[in-house]
């Protein structure tokens, strides 16, 4: 168990610098490919949106200057001025208005589709990938890590996708029809112009590198700050034990401290981008003004006030996109980089399985021959078909398990099990002895193909295990695990894990037959407890019990029990044992165990040290061997 | 609640005043622009008053750059402020829980507590951020800009007034209606992400039963939910946008006819302040979401709020006596009539009028099923918890006398749960003793049998700890605890079931060493294996909260039925064919 573990110990935290995507590019282009896949006509229709709704708003900026210049400057002074031509100008303005308001409208509610229908396909695709990788991958991957793809990065990806294109697409189509609206309005005012946002994009980038780079520096102070507390939070009853409360808060503060700097520059760079920005673009909306009233006193290049109206308001339009866009760049890096670990999880190779030899449910013939079934008969064969001459063989399920010389490790260049010999007649009981890390869990994980040996074979009955497929040799083999992990659900939901269609006396049988009845009705609620987080308002021994009952209604042939009972005390252990021996009967079973006492009576012993079997037998031939076994007998009930 | 967390601001006063201040300035710097502007337009452009451009244009720049002053300031002050504010609550935070008692961590887990310590901080930092540049930002905006028109126009800036009511109860009606959906939305994804974890932690029994598709569906089931949950949220969200620009749009339109009209007809307004006019309709309607939006994320941060002052008020039920005695004379313990409950409650008790005498340097195995409480009943000992009623002393005194570190140093304990954390094996060891020289950190590991295997780590004692000790095993982690509990050089050493994961020869090796090397420490051993405390001096036998026997092996065995039992029960296994 430990040496898995072992193998999880660095990258828990993600490694620093990774908040930004090695190919943002390439990253982009598949994110974009993937919502394009399925939305297609949303995503035209939000495009059109999008261009109608900013150039209603282009348009209405450039209304201004026939406002000024044909409805009312005309009629200053006059007696009788009619009023209908601008009703009408209104009237028109009125429906390009609010065909702008609708596309709006529009658009936001189809990004809403295409957001969440995104993200509900992204989040369903990355779990089912995640439920057909390996095993090794999760013991060599942080939980945390994998955890924050469904979290942190699906959320910067929503923001991305709501938000930030969008408005990106929104921006540049209004700076850019804004643009082409002020040349045409007034070449000098619109180089003026080019000066300032020259002069803004400057600022932005300035101020724009300080705050990435502290934020930076804030996200490490951070994560060193919230693994500190983590770790110290974990450990305040050691903390406690030991007084060491004020080492604790003397690291504590200068971490703090260490996070307040570098927070209060990041927040600093990012608080005054805004309002540099907006005052910039004040600056520059004064700037016209007193530029263009010169220009429009002198009546150069035939500007009017109206047309000085409209490139004003047109400056405002200018100046917000441009901020915006620099606020939106940062939020599409973070999200990239998110994108980019979310893709990593779904590049993950599955776990590969050429099995063709698959377990079904047959009836027995009179004349022996076995027949294939849709029912549960109680009665198992492998359903073996033959490539050469297209035939199927049927073969009864027995339960007889042989390693052969086999090697493994977790890594090629780290070989933990040396030579593996060992062969389980159907029935049998085989139990595993051993220092913690000789291998015995390891060679349990082989069984069920968690892990892929490097040398050797196993044959199930017989068979190669390579040739029958996972999930029917998985599910040919019950297994209960030192670390009980229950489902949030009820308890009836826990048991009939094991076999989903159980009716509730099945459910009820099981229980019994671990044991596990007379605690369950105890409870409340009874079998409709509802258990949450791994079922901890219940005492380990009934966890545990949970697990024998869940395996006992698969009733699996074989079974691997590993140190099923090793934090329960005696006298519990006693009932869970009971409970173990009625679910071992008539099977083969595959034991780990630390207390000698428990596997006395197994038919094989197999003491293993340092990935290789150097004693077996049963416990009297080995008590005789005196070797070993013996000493860790002996040396567990006799003291020094 | 704001007053308790207001206090934490501390050397942070100026700048979460001056925030508001150069926020009001900025403001209402801003607001007098189109103001400015008009009139260059009216006494400026239309009566080609040259002069009167360039001194007004230069008033105007001097007002944007004081702005641009008062905007950047407004941002330094804010982000000390917020940021001071927070790294005052974690400091409160932290200084607090180091002096909570075992009691006050069980009141919080652990989990909650590093939450409480990050997320939350955050979001209350942030929200304080908000708070005092947002959230003075906005209702001055709206009010100076409102203030504005009404000076230039009375009658025109009635249509801002309905306007703003009308905006108000949309986006009220908006906020009232999705609030209750975004809870909901809440606890969806907490579903998912528990749905998540239990699949990443429980992967071997998905995989072993073959369930990968049933799991699959049970995903898929709630992230449609929270699809569906999302989507109704959002279409009631999406509608501020575009309620936004069908208001300032209709303003537009609605200004531009009547004040046509009062610029043509009665001549009470001018073309400048027209243009005026449009700049204010966006600056109060933008204020006006703002708010609004400023508004819901405050709320959100309430929680987090009320979860900081929860450790914040949470006072520790331990205290030092006022005239502490320094020193601990031998290792006597005694318990008289002891009875505790972790709840206060005299009917819950888990001890129940525990009386025993324990002499200096005696080995005393304390043994007993599941829920018996051996550890509740060590763990008083050391004062981890204090006792509901009756006494308990240790080297003749009550523990409640002694100061609290002096007792915890002399009365050594290996917790059952026990943690190592990143650093190097020394550094972890030095943690029993701070001046431990590396001499005597190897004769600790010696005793605990840990040396054997520290010294084959290839860089030896100073092999570093991943935090959690995920890179040693658990009987190795063990061994370590012990070695670090023994640099303290206690009087007692308390080992609640702390080798559990050593193998028995390990296991009777570390004790034989106890009894050669320091047999004036007195020992208790909390065990499940019956063979780890049979040669004690004495063992304690619990039930449910209760002494059921006290005494030698031998007399255990004759008059004891517990003890008897569990000791069948452990040796039939191991002598049934014999």
């Amino acid at each position: 168990m430990s040496n898995i573990r072992g193998m999880k110990g660095p990258g828990s935290r993600r490694m620093q610098g990774g908040s930004r995507s090695r190919t943002p590019g390439k990253t982009l282009k598949r994110l974009l490919a993937y919502i394009w896949k399925d939305y297609k006509f949303h995503c035209i229709a939000v495009v059109i949106s999008i261009v109608i709704s900013s150039l209603t708003g282009v348009i209405g900026n450039l209304f201004l200057r026939n406002l000024i210049d044909d409805y009312i400057l005309p009629f200053l002074g006059e007696a009788n001025p009619s009023f209908a031509p601008l009703l009408q100008a209104l009237l028109t303005m009125a429906c390009i208005y609010y065909i702008g308001t609708a596309s709006t409208f529009i658009y936001a509610r189809i990004m809403i589709s295409i957001t969440q229908g995104v993200l509900k396909e992204i989040r369903d695709e990355m779990f089912t990938h995640m439920e057909k990788l390996p095993v090794k991958y999760f013991d060599t991957h942080a939980h945390g890590d994998i955890m924050s793809c469904y979290t942190n990065d699906t959320d910067t990806l929503r923001q991305m996708i709501s938000q930030s294109i969008p408005q990106i697409l929104s921006s540049s189509i209004t700076v850019v029809s804004t643009f082409i609206s002020m040349l045409v309005l007034s070449v000098p005012l619109t180089l003026l112009i080019i000066l300032m946002v020259a002069v803004m994009l400057n600022a932005v980038r300035f101020i724009g590198g300080r705050s990435g780079m502290y934020f930076v520096r804030q996200q490490k102070s951070l994560g060193a700050l919230n693994g500190y507390i983590e770790e110290m939070m974990e450990g305040q009853k050691v903390v406690k034990v030991f007084c060491h409360e004020e080492e604790s808060k003397e690291k504590f503060y200068k971490l703090n401290d260490e996070l307040f700097d570098s927070a209060k520059n990041a927040n600093t760079f990012a608080n005054i981008l805004m309002p540099v920005m907006a005052n910039l673009g004040n600056i520059n909306y004064v700037l016209t003004l007193a530029v263009g009233s010169i220009l429009a006193i002198y009546g150069v290049g035939g500007l009017t006030l109206g047309v000085l109206a409209s490139f004003l308001q047109l400056t405002r339009s200018f100046n917000m996109p441009i901020t915006q866009v620099s606020q939106q760049f940062n939020s599409i890096i973070m999200a990239l980089a998110g994108a980019e670990r979310i893709f990593d999880l779904l590049d993950e190779p599955e776990e590969v399985d050429h099995g063709y030899v698959t377990l079904v449910n047959v009836t027995e013939e009179p004349d022996g021959t076995l027949k294939e079934s849709e029912k549960r008969t109680g009665i198992w064969a492998w359903k073996h078909p033959h490539q050469a001459d297209g035939t199927i063989t049927y073969q009864r399920l027995e339960g007889d398990v042989v390693l052969d010389g086999v090697d493994f490790g977790y890594s090629d260049d780290k070989i933990v099990l040396h030579d593996i010999k060992m062969y389980a007649n159907p029935g049998q009981k085989i139990a595993f002895v051993g220092a913690t890390g000789a291998g015995k869990t390891t060679i349990t994980n082989l069984i069920n193909r968690f892990y892929d040996i490097q040398d050797g074979k196993i044959r199930y009955d017989g068979i190669n295990i390579n040739k029958i497929k996972k999930p029917d040799l998985r599910r040919s083999l019950g297994i209960v695990l030192q670390d009980t992990h229950l489902f949030s659900g009820t308890i009836a939901d826990n048991i009939r894990y094991g076999k989903l269609n159980a009716t509730d006396e099945e459910v009820i049988a099981a229980a019994k037959l671990a044991n596990a009845h007379y605690f369950i009705t105890k409870l409340p609620k009874g079998y409709d407890t509802m258990l949450k987080g791994d079922g901890t308002s219940l005492s380990q021994g009934e966890r545990q019990l949970l697990a024998i009952a869940r395996a006992a209604i698969a009733d699996p042939p074989v079974l691997i029990l590993d140190e099923a009972t090793s934090s329960i005390d005696t006298r519990t252990e006693t009932i869970v044992q009971n409970g173990m021996d009625r679910l071992m009967k008539g099977r083969t079973v595959f034991v780990i165990a630390h207390r000698l006492s428990t596997i006395k009576n197994s038919d094989v012993i197999m003491v293993l040290e340092q990935g290789r079997i150097i004693e077996r037998g049963n416990h009297d031939s080995l008590l005789e061997e005196r070797g070993k076994y013996y000493q860790l007998y002996t040396g567990a009930f006799e003291l020094s | 609640m704001i007053k308790k967390l207001a206090a934490y601001i501390g050397e942070f006063k100026k700048d979460t005043v001056l925030s508001p201040v150069s926020v009001t300035l900025e403001v209402i710097l801003e607001v007098l622009l189109p103001v400015l502007m008009a009139s260059v337009i009216d006494n400026g452009v239309e009566a080609g008053n040259m002069g009167y451009v360039i001194k007004m244009g230069t008033v105007m720049l001097v007002v944007a750059m004081l702005s641009l002053l008062a905007g950047t300031m407004s941002g330094v002050f804010a982000a000390r402020a917020s940021m001071g504010f927070g790294r005052n609550l974690r400091k409160a935070m932290y200084d607090n829980i180091q002096d909570f008692a075992f009691r006050n961590i069980d009141h919080f887990s652990t989990a909650g507590l590093v939450t409480r310590m990050t997320t939350d901080v955050t979001n209350v930092q942030n929200a304080f951020q908000m708070l005092i540049r947002m959230f003075v930002r906005a209702p001055i905006m709206m009010i100076s800009a409102l203030f504005m028109c009404v000076s230039i126009s009375p009658r025109l800036s009635m249509i801002f007034l309905a306007a703003l009511v009308f905006l108000g109860c949309v986006v009220g009606f908006i906020v009232t209606r999705a609030f209750p959906v975004f809870n909901e939305m809440f606890k969806g994804y907490d579903r998912l992400n528990a749905s998540v974890q239990e699949n990443l932690t429980g992967i071997r029994v998905v995989k072993a039963y073959v369930r990968e598709d049933y799991e699959n569906k049970k995903f898929c089931d709630a992230t449609k939910n929270l699809k569906d949950l999302n989507v109704h949220a959002e279409k009631l969200v999406v509608m501020n946008q575009p309620v936004m620009q069908f208001t300032v749009y209709s303003c537009i339109l609605l200004i531009s006819w009547l004040g046509a009209k009062l610029i043509v007809l009665d001549g009470t307004m001018t073309t400048g302040q027209l243009m005026s006019l449009f700049t204010y309709t966006t600056q109060i309607l933008m204020s006006l979401m703002m708010i609004s939006m400023v508004f819901v994320m405050v709320t959100m941060a309430r929680s987090s709020a009320e979860r900081i002052v929860e450790v914040l008020n949470e006072k520790s039920s331990l205290r030092n006596p006022d005239s502490p005695v320094y020193e601990v004379k031998d290792g006597a313990v005694q318990f008289d009539h002891v009875s505790f409950s972790y709840s206060d409650d005299e009917d819950k008790c888990v001890l129940q009028d525990v009386n025993f005498d324990i002499r200096p340097g005696e080995t005393i195995g304390i043994i007993g099923g599941t829920g018996s409480s051996k550890s509740t009943l060590v763990q008083l000992i050391p004062r981890l918890y204090d006792v509901l009623g009756g006494t308990v002393r240790v080297g003749g005194r009550d523990v409640r006398e002694y100061d609290i570190e002096t007792l915890r140093n002399e009365v050594s304990m290996v917790l059952q749960k026990n943690v190592l954390f990143s650093g190097t094996i020394l550094e972890n060891l030095r943690w029993g003793n701070k001046e431990a020289t590396e001499e005597e950190c190897r004769h600790a590991c010696k005793l605990a049998q840990a040396h054997e295997f520290i010294e084959k780590m290839p860089e030896g004692y100073h092999t570093y700890i991943e935090q959690g000790g995920t890179n040693v095993s658990g009987g190795q982690k063990q061994r370590l605890c012990i070695a670090r509990a023994l640099l303290k050089k206690p009087k007692i050493l308390i080992l609640d079931d702390s080798t559990s994961a050593v193998d028995t020869k390990t296991d009777s090796l570390i004790r034989k060493a106890f009894a050669e090397e320091i047999p004036d420490t007195t020992k208790l051993i909390i065990t499940q294996r019956i063979s780890s405390v049979q040669d004690s001096d004495r063992i304690l036998v619990l039930d449910q909260g209760q002494i059921a026997g006290f005494g030698t092996h031998e007399e255990l065995m004759q008059n004891n039925e517990i003890y008897r039992d569990i000791y069948e029960l452990q040796q039939k296994g191991a002598g049934k064919d014999e």
